[in-house]
């Protein structure tokens, strides 16, 4: 896997830009953060992680921005915090977004470990390891589906 | 105990006495709001999957502008899907090509104070200018509020932001808004209820209160809200409930400022947060526009109209006017006249150039001064072009200059 670094208050016109939001996800998901790193979108591999500064997708409710990012195989998003609205599209696409005080000590090409029920992350490059903020339970098991499409058709398929 | 109007509405909604900011909650959801890019083209494809229907489709309001007017077969089919889709869920409430989602639904009178409303657009928060919590969620999280009427939230804390005295002639919330924004940044409203109070509030319309909450989302507040008053029975023209805080509810900040010392502000590219006083500015513009839910109500108009009156744009301006009610009202009463007279380009009521979802987008040379909302990097065009953000009145005001231009010498 490899890491890639991007700074505070990346928005989701960046990482969705709105003139391509009339495609579907493979077409928006070529121009995802083109704009910040151009090589981006060609050059991230599944199980790459995207590490950020403060307020990682600020601006709009546009859940294709954190779909792009999945759609890439991004495996997972760690950010110093996240905008809200992004945060929780992120959770309800199945896309674990960690909220790390110290995201800002991770280089770009860190290899790192991820243990989101701990809430640790470990950097297996500097051998630190950094504490992250626990995502609720309740929305843990919303990841653990897939997202919360396929946690309704499970709790739908239940009621039935 | 006192409690915050934000408090308020959030107990009511979860059925309960009281909340606590910071337990998470369910909320039942009064109504339901989306457009056509995030509603019924994601939707539709879900509820069939999940053999699913919506909880309660007088609830439910449609409104199509992201991709209006359709230009190429990408929009016809997302504006057909609309269409088709609130035939087939039984939704009645539904205005096509009416204008921006925001501005219909207040003037339609859909919201009240004292509601919960969830919308499908992350300037949902426009709604609590009528003392309403609402807020923006993605298409997902509405598929599931679609089918059960509910939803999760973690009762906020209130950031208080009282302005007092009254804003000078050429000031507007626009101004108050980006001035806050600088000061505390695209994250200053931590995805808490902001709370606009104070003299200098009090005494904006309607429209005004709207583009404070409207902005909101760039302070990244969950929601903005104003209490309701005299102001808000006016415009909704009938009897409705007081919702306020009490007096003595926690706050987790408390900011004052004087609204009589505020200066028209400007926001340089590439963030709503890149502030200053519009006096600090003289960059040349080759481009105006006045648009979005933002900053092309009929509050916007007569402001950019109070400058342009008897004057020529020397740039291409272009207006789209925020809804079809607004623009007629705004013909009616002379208004749009003034802004055509200037120069000024009419375009649909919709939210076209500034989310770039037109087919108007600004290329690699263009300097924009713009009354909408954000100017993230690419966002209305080419990632080369340069966007300004300001009220409608500095907009006007540059138009007419050519380069940023307080609005204040024009109008004295």
């Amino acid at each position: 896997m490899n890491t890639w670094v991007f700074g505070d208050n990346v928005d989701t016109d960046v990482i969705a830009p709105g003139r391509y939001m009339k495609f579907g996800i493979e077409e928006i998901a070529k121009h995802c953060l083109e704009a910040v790193s151009p090589t981006f979108p060609s050059a991230v591999k599944p199980g790459d992680a995207v590490v950020a500064g403060r307020n990682f997708g600020a601006g709009s409710s546009r859940e294709q921005a954190p779909e792009a990012l999945k759609h890439l195989g991004v495996s997972v998003l760690i950010a110093e915090s996240f905008a809200g609205l992004f945060y929780r599209n992120a959770i309800n696409l199945g896309l674990p977004a960690v909220a790390c005080p110290r995201a800002k000590r991770i280089r770009a090409g860190d290899q790192l470990e991820v243990d989101l029920a701990r809430g640790k992350i470990e950097n297996r490059t500097t051998g630190e390891t950094l504490a992250c903020e626990l995502i609720p339970p309740f929305l843990m098991a919303i990841i653990r589906d897939g997202g919360l499409l396929p946690h309704l058709e499970k709790k739908l398929a239940r009621k039935a | 105990m006192a409690r915050t109007l934000a408090q308020k509405l959030i107990a009511r909604a979860a059925g309960r006495p009281t909340v606590t900011p910071g337990e998470i909650v369910t909320c039942k959801v009064d109504l339901a709001m989306v457009h056509d890019s995030s509603g019924p083209r994601r939707l539709k494809p879900r509820l069939e999957r999940l053999g699913a229907k919506v909880w309660d489709p007088k609830k439910v309001v449609v409104i199509t502008d992201h991709y209006l007017p359709a230009y190429d077969d990408e929009s016809r089919k997302i504006i057909q899907i609309t269409r088709d889709w609130v035939r087939e869920a039984g939704v009645d409430a539904f205005y096509d090509a009416q204008g921006i989602c925001h501005i219909v639904l207040a003037e339609r009178g859909h919201l009240l104070p004292g509601m919960f409303v969830a919308g499908g657009d992350s300037h949902s928060p426009t709604g609590g200018a009528f003392a309403a919590y609402m807020f923006g969620i993605g298409a997902t999280e509405m598929l599931g509020v679609m089918i059960t009427g509910e939803i999760w939230l973690k009762a906020p804390h209130t950031i208080a932001m009282e302005f007092d005295g009254a804003l000078r002639p050429g000031v507007s919330a626009k101004d108050i808004m980006l001035f806050l924004i600088g000061r505390f940044g695209l994250d200053g409203g931590q995805y808490q209820a902001v709370e606009y109070r104070g003299a200098a509030i009090r005494a904006l319309p309607m429209q005004e209160r709207m583009t404070l909450c409207n902005m909101t989302a760039e302070l990244g507040g969950q929601t903005g809200l104003i209490a309701s008053d005299g102001v808000t029975r006016d415009y909704l023209n009938k009897e409705i409930e007081i919702w306020d805080s009490d007096p003595a509810a926690p706050l987790l900040a408390h900011h004052r400022f004087s609204g009589t010392n505020l200066a028209p502000q400007v926001a340089a590219p590439h963030s709503p947060a890149n502030t200053g006083p519009v006096t600090n500015f003289r960059q040349k513009v080759n481009f105006a526009y006045i648009g979005a839910c933002t900053g092309a109500k009929l509050e916007d108009l007569r402001m950019a109209a109070s400058v342009l009156k008897g004057r020529k744009s020397r740039v291409k301006l272009m207006v789209a006017p925020a809804s079809l009610r607004d623009q007629q009202t705004a013909e009616r009463e002379g208004t749009l006249g003034i802004l055509l007279d200037a120069g000024a380009e009419l375009l649909a009521n919709s939210c076209g150039m500034c989310a770039g979802y037109g087919p108007n987008l600004l290329d690699d040379d263009t300097v924009a001064i713009s009354s909408t909302a954000r100017n993230f990097k690419g966002r209305m065009g080419s990632a080369a072009a340069q966007v300004y953000l300001a009220s409608p009145y500095t907009v006007a005001a540059s138009a007419v200059a050519g380069h940023i231009a307080d609005p204040r010498d024009l109008l004295a």
